[in-house]
């Protein structure tokens, strides 16, 4: 018998070539835009900032120097930023600062996406009366004045970071559900959802593999705008009071004490104020970058 | 043998804001197991209708009545979770616009494994294996390679061969084409349809072809069934239909359908007026105002589908009957 030719073990590489997805393709849009590249990098920049912060001073956060009080920046003893009112290093409190912020910001930005998406596409996938429920129910929710919300809230459990967290993460995912449910109602009309349900998937599976990942263009863009309104409201809360406790401290505390002091002590506020700015204008850069990057009009 | 696909008396209404349209009135049809069947009408005919009312895809404001059997079972009214052991694996179906037919952020070997996972509860290397074969199957160049791309990188000739393979994927006895060659170049549009020729040859899965060209039933089916304003106003075997056309609409499309072998001067014929509004039928036949035979009768009474030679049923009072 004629010896076989040994089996493929695998299908040869045809072409070279692999395909490329979308999200490659909205990679390579996005790194070409130079103000979204700069953006992404100057965020990994304060986030690596804000995880290092331990070990770039030489000063802890919530270290008290009763001899350099408000004092201004001084390279000799390594306040980069100079100090605050109660003389702590306020280098370090901006970076832990960032830890807080950035924090609130992408875990209630993450509560808000997976509520949000799965409310929305399943109000908008299944229509009618579970629409209505489940919309009518956001619109009472959205009617809630958010600050008596969150007063309710301090007065009746105490200061704490997860009530802010909790707060903000149950409002934003409001507007993130109106979002999905009005880009579902779209994608619910496209032929490839009726050739799924022609093929009997079942509704569940269809929203989960059909629905969802065709939202993620908008989604994405809407979160890269939220995370920055969280880091927004956030400062309010804690301007107001209402946020972190001390000793630990994010930019709206932060800003709050420097706004009172900016005719004395002007670092105070200069170098949260900028941080704040920056990340901020960077969160908006890079949604605009996503946002051309994803439109499948460039496809 | 029973027929694949019965239909008796579907009739298909939906609710509107500016009141009730018909859309299907009364069809019948019914396709053998291997046959190919033509489903001809213009745009709001009621063509597409009829076969999403089979799928159960139906707008959520759309209501059937009458009888849709699948091998004699009754599948209209069906709970979806039932319909969905029917659809996609005994009934599939392709539609006019692969574009958008197909999930631009899957792969193709997902989507149709898809397919496998949901009907046979294949294992993704198996139903990876099989999507391939499938691939090779329909035509695809280079099959491998495409299971890991994404539609966009795909023509639309090749876009429409991979709704074929999964829709041939979970081994159907019929496949509803709903105009798949629209939206296609006239000569990818010859080798889609050659490929689903050959797939009722080599299957032997019956075929329902949706479509409003005449051009592309006369190399492909069996038998022709006429749609208009929702009735079905002819029906009989393609040569014959063609050949001696009962109804005068039918003669009216045929007359419309340019060949080319017709000198460039001479007008293409159309049939004069509009369809009717499917909001406000006439009590009549629907075609009297369009019809150059109309007699006072054809206002007043519809006319019935009625037998007319071997095989051939007409619905027209004015057809010469053998």
């Amino acid at each position: 018998m004629a010896v076989l030719a040994p089996p493929r073990e695998r299908p040869i590489e045809e072409g070279g070539q692999a395909g490329r997805s979308l999200w490659q393709e909205a990679r390579r849009r996005l790194l070409r835009n130079r103000a979204a590249l700069a953006a992404l990098i100057l965020l990994a920049l304060v986030a690596l900032l804000a995880l290092l912060a331990p070990w770039l001073s030489p000063h802890a956060y919530d270290e008290v120097y009763w001899d350099r009080i408000a004092a201004p920046p001084d390279f000799a003893n390594a306040h980069w930023f100079g100090t605050d009112g109660n003389g702590r290093d306020l280098f370090v409190r901006t970076l832990y600062g960032a830890r807080v912020s950035l924090a609130v910001g992408i875990v209630a930005t993450f509560v808000s996406l997976v509520i949000g998406v799965s409310w929305g596409a399943i109000a908008g996938y299944f229509g009618g009366r579970v629409d209505a429920l489940m919309m009518r129910t956001v619109d009472v929710l959205y009617s809630l004045p958010f600050m008596f919300f969150v007063i309710v809230l301090v007065v009746v459990f105490g200061r704490n970071i997860l009530l802010v967290f909790l707060a903000l993460g149950a409002v934003e995912w409001l507007t993130m559900a109106r979002i999905v449910r009005g880009q579902t109602l779209s994608i619910k009309r496209k032929e490839f959802v009726e050739a799924a349900r022609a093929a009997g998937v079942r509704p569940l599976a269809i929203v989960r593999r059909h629905v969802v990942p065709n939202l993620s263009g908008p989604v994405v863009v809407y979160v890269t705008l939220t995370v920055p309104h969280v880091i927004l409201v956030e400062s309010f809360l804690s301007f107001l009071g209402l946020g972190v406790q001390e000793p630990l401290t994010s930019w709206g505390v932060l800003i709050a004490e420097g706004a009172g002091q900016m005719e004395s002590a002007p670092w105070m506020l200069i170098f949260p104020a900028s941080f704040l700015a920056v990340t901020l204008f960077c969160f908006n850069f890079l949604g605009d970058g996503l946002r051309d990057a994803l439109d499948p009009k460039d496809r | 043998m029973d027929p694949v696909l019965e239909i008796r008396g579907l009739t298909t209404r939906f609710a509107t804001p500016e009141g009730e349209v018909v859309a299907a009135d009364g069809v019948e049809l019914e396709i053998a197991p291997g046959e190919s069947l033509a489903v001809v009408g213009e745009s709001g005919s009621g063509k597409s209708q009829v076969f999403l009312a089979v799928m159960g895809l139906l707008a959520a404001n759309g209501r059937s009545t009458g009888s849709i059997r699948y091998r004699g079972r009754e599948i209209l009214g069906l709970p979806p979770r039932e319909l969905d052991r029917i659809r996609g694996a005994r009934i599939a179906m392709i539609f006019q616009d692969p574009s958008t037919a197909l999930n631009p952020y899957l792969t193709i070997g997902r989507q149709l494994g898809e397919v496998l996972e949901v009907h046979k509860g294949a294992r993704p290397a198996e139903a990876r294996a099989r999507a391939l074969a499938m691939l090779a199957r329909v035509g695809i160049p280079e099959p491998a390679r495409r299971l890991d791309q994404y539609p966009h990188e795909l023509s639309g000739g090749m876009r429409q061969r991979v709704m074929i393979a999964m829709a041939l994927l979970a081994e159907p006895d019929l496949l509803i084409a709903d105009e798949p060659t629209t939206s296609l170049d006239v000569t990818i549009q010859a080798q889609i349809l050659h490929l689903i020729a050959s797939v009722r040859r080599e299957l032997g899965t019956a075929i329902a072809l949706v479509t409003h060209d005449l051009g592309v039933v006369a190399g492909l089916c069996d038998r022709v069934l006429v749609l208009y304003a929702g009735r079905v106003v002819e029906m009989g075997p393609t040569d014959a239909l063609f050949a001696t056309p009962l109804h005068p609409y039918t003669r009216g499309l045929l007359r419309a359908t340019p060949r080319l072998s017709d000198p460039l001067e001479v007008p293409l014929e159309a049939i004069p007026g509009q369809p009717p509004d499917l909001r406000r039928l006439p009590p009549g036949c629907p075609f009297a105002e369009r019809c150059p035979e109309v007699v006072e009768r054809c206002r007043l009474e519809q006319p019935l589908l009625r037998a007319a030679g071997p095989g051939r049923r007409v619905a027209c009072h004015r057809a010469a009957l053998p």
